[in-house]
């Protein structure tokens, strides 16, 4: 009667019931895929019409009240400006940038425009443990400052490398990344400031799932102009600015080994066991622990008792 | 867009010289304006004086006005519809191609499963979709300003400096960068 339960035995219960609740919980954080809001609103980007005027530079350093540019918007020598071996890219002074690639073959080269892609799943979103990061049903990934704690692990998240960081000021430090003219036109929806200015009309805005249509008809309509390709639709997930290109998009710039599902989707699996392994293990390997210990205490409490008989 | 007075009078003049003859002909050159002031969407960009009548020389009708002066366009993905479209009363490119392009009533127009036409660019990208590629082909000027020069806004705006139009004293732009 007084074994009931032996140390063998509860070891092989505990470790069967642990792994059960590891296999359950990953299995139903994988059914949880979020396939995007229905009406979120995104922009098609068009390579093929863009002439690098940089009026969409001009535009966002404009509406998002960002400090004035080194050179003027319509000095195009900053296309040839490399740093650390690297084309431009954005940062806390810019939002948005516009480079050319002069493609071996191709009689014109091509300019591509990069601003954060506003991902459904935004890895950025994900790699916040203060929820600074807000996925808005109108489609845009905003930020808070107000919570932020400045650990930067979006940088590191995000793989298309938008979000920096505002190092310049030591007091009001923060996260600067294109935010889709959230607050001052989508809410009201209007266009960001950087499609309103674009005279080739590269940058289509409209709803995301428009957006495809349309894209796939220009790709359909005009054989051999465009790579069969929508970049972003599937990307990171997918993502609300999306992307044609007449050359390949490895040409472009662009990283084409992004995963097609959300960089989520890469630590969803090792999340969804954390909170068993904080309120689980604690209680486990205390049993393990006072089982291990019993005997001890249980020799100790009788030699007290003997030294109290004596 | 204003359009020169005595042109529109000499085109009238045509169409109906012409619709008297031959009725049922399409638009030909000669019932162009001459010129064009296109000034809808001056703003950062002084209005543009377009000569019609120099490219009505160069290109033809159809190569910018789609099917709507009544020549046939031979784009295949046109052809399908357009075959045998007449020509219609509005040929103006703002007749067609809205001003206020990707605004909520757009959107929501596209809620419509009956528009084939769901890709069609504002007034402003249908002018530089049109102008800039064969600029750009027939080696005419494609920079910006040469088809239309900064206004003061527009200089602030690209914070541009310099060159004000009889102001001196640099733009707001470089202002902020010498400090």
């Amino acid at each position: 009667m007084n074994k009931l339960i032996n140390r063998r035995g509860f070891l092989q219960g505990s470790l069967v019931a642990s792994a059960a609740a590891t296999v359950s919980l990953a299995k139903k954080s994988e059914a949880a895929t979020f396939e995007g809001y229905p009406n979120a609103m995104g922009v098609l980007v068009d390579l093929s019409r863009c002439v690098g005027c940089r009026s969409c530079e001009a535009a966002c350093n404009k509406e998002q009240d960002l400090p004035a540019p080194v050179k003027p918007f319509n000095d195009f020598s900053v296309f040839d400006e490399m740093q650390h071996g690297q084309k431009r890219r954005t940062d806390e002074t810019r939002y948005t940038i516009v480079n050319r690639y002069d493609i071996p073959g191709r009689e014109h080269p091509l300019f591509r425009k990069i601003q954060c892609n506003h991902c459904q799943e935004p890895a950025c979103l994900t790699s916040c443990f203060v929820n600074a990061y807000t996925k808005t049903p109108e489609g845009a990934v905003i930020y808070d400052p107000d919570v932020c704690v400045g650990c930067r692990t979006c940088m590191v998240a995000c793989p298309f490398y938008i979000p920096t960081f505002r190092y310049s000021s030591a007091f009001h430090p923060r996260i600067m990344k294109c935010v889709f003219c959230y607050d001052t036109r989508l809410t009201k929806g209007l266009p960001p400031a950087c499609v309103e200015s674009c005279p080739q009309e590269a940058l289509t805005f409209g709803r995301r799932s428009d957006l495809l249509d349309m894209g796939k008809q220009r790709i359909r309509e005009n054989p051999g102009a465009y790579v069969d390709h929508i970049y972003g639709e599937h990307e990171a997930g997918g993502t609300a600015w999306m992307y044609i290109s007449p050359a390949p998009f490895e040409q472009a710039g662009f990283d084409v080994t992004v995963p097609k599902e959300p960089i989520l989707n890469y630590v969803k699996d090792f999340l969804s066991i954390v909170p068993m392994v904080l309120t689980i293990w604690p209680a486990l390997f205390a049993g393990f622990h006072l089982l291990a210990t019993r005997k001890d205490k249980m020799e100790q409490q009788k030699k007290n008792e003997n030294e109290g008989e004596v | 867009m204003t359009i020169n007075p005595k042109a529109v009078l000499a085109a009238a003049v045509l169409l109906l010289a012409g619709t008297l003859t031959t009725p049922g002909r399409a638009m030909d050159q000669l019932d162009a304006p001459e010129t064009v002031t296109i000034d809808a969407l001056a703003d950062l960009y002084k209005p543009v004086e377009f000569s019609h009548k120099r490219h009505a020389q160069l290109a033809r009708c159809k190569d910018c006005h789609h099917h709507t002066t009544g020549q046939q366009d031979m784009d295949p993905n046109c052809v399908r519809c357009h075959a045998q479209s007449p020509e219609t009363g509005r040929v103006s490119c703002q007749d067609c191609h809205i001003k206020k392009q990707f605004y909520p009533e757009q959107v929501i127009a596209g809620n419509n499963p009956n528009i084939y036409h769901i890709d069609k660019p504002g007034l402003k990208g249908a002018y530089h979709l049109n102008c800039v590629p064969c600029h750009i082909k027939k080696n005419a000027p494609s920079e910006c300003d040469s088809c239309h020069a900064l206004t003061d806004k527009g200089r602030d705006f690209f914070h541009a400096g310099g060159e004000k139009n009889g102001k001196a004293g640099p733009a707001k732009g470089k202002d902020e960068h010498a400090r």
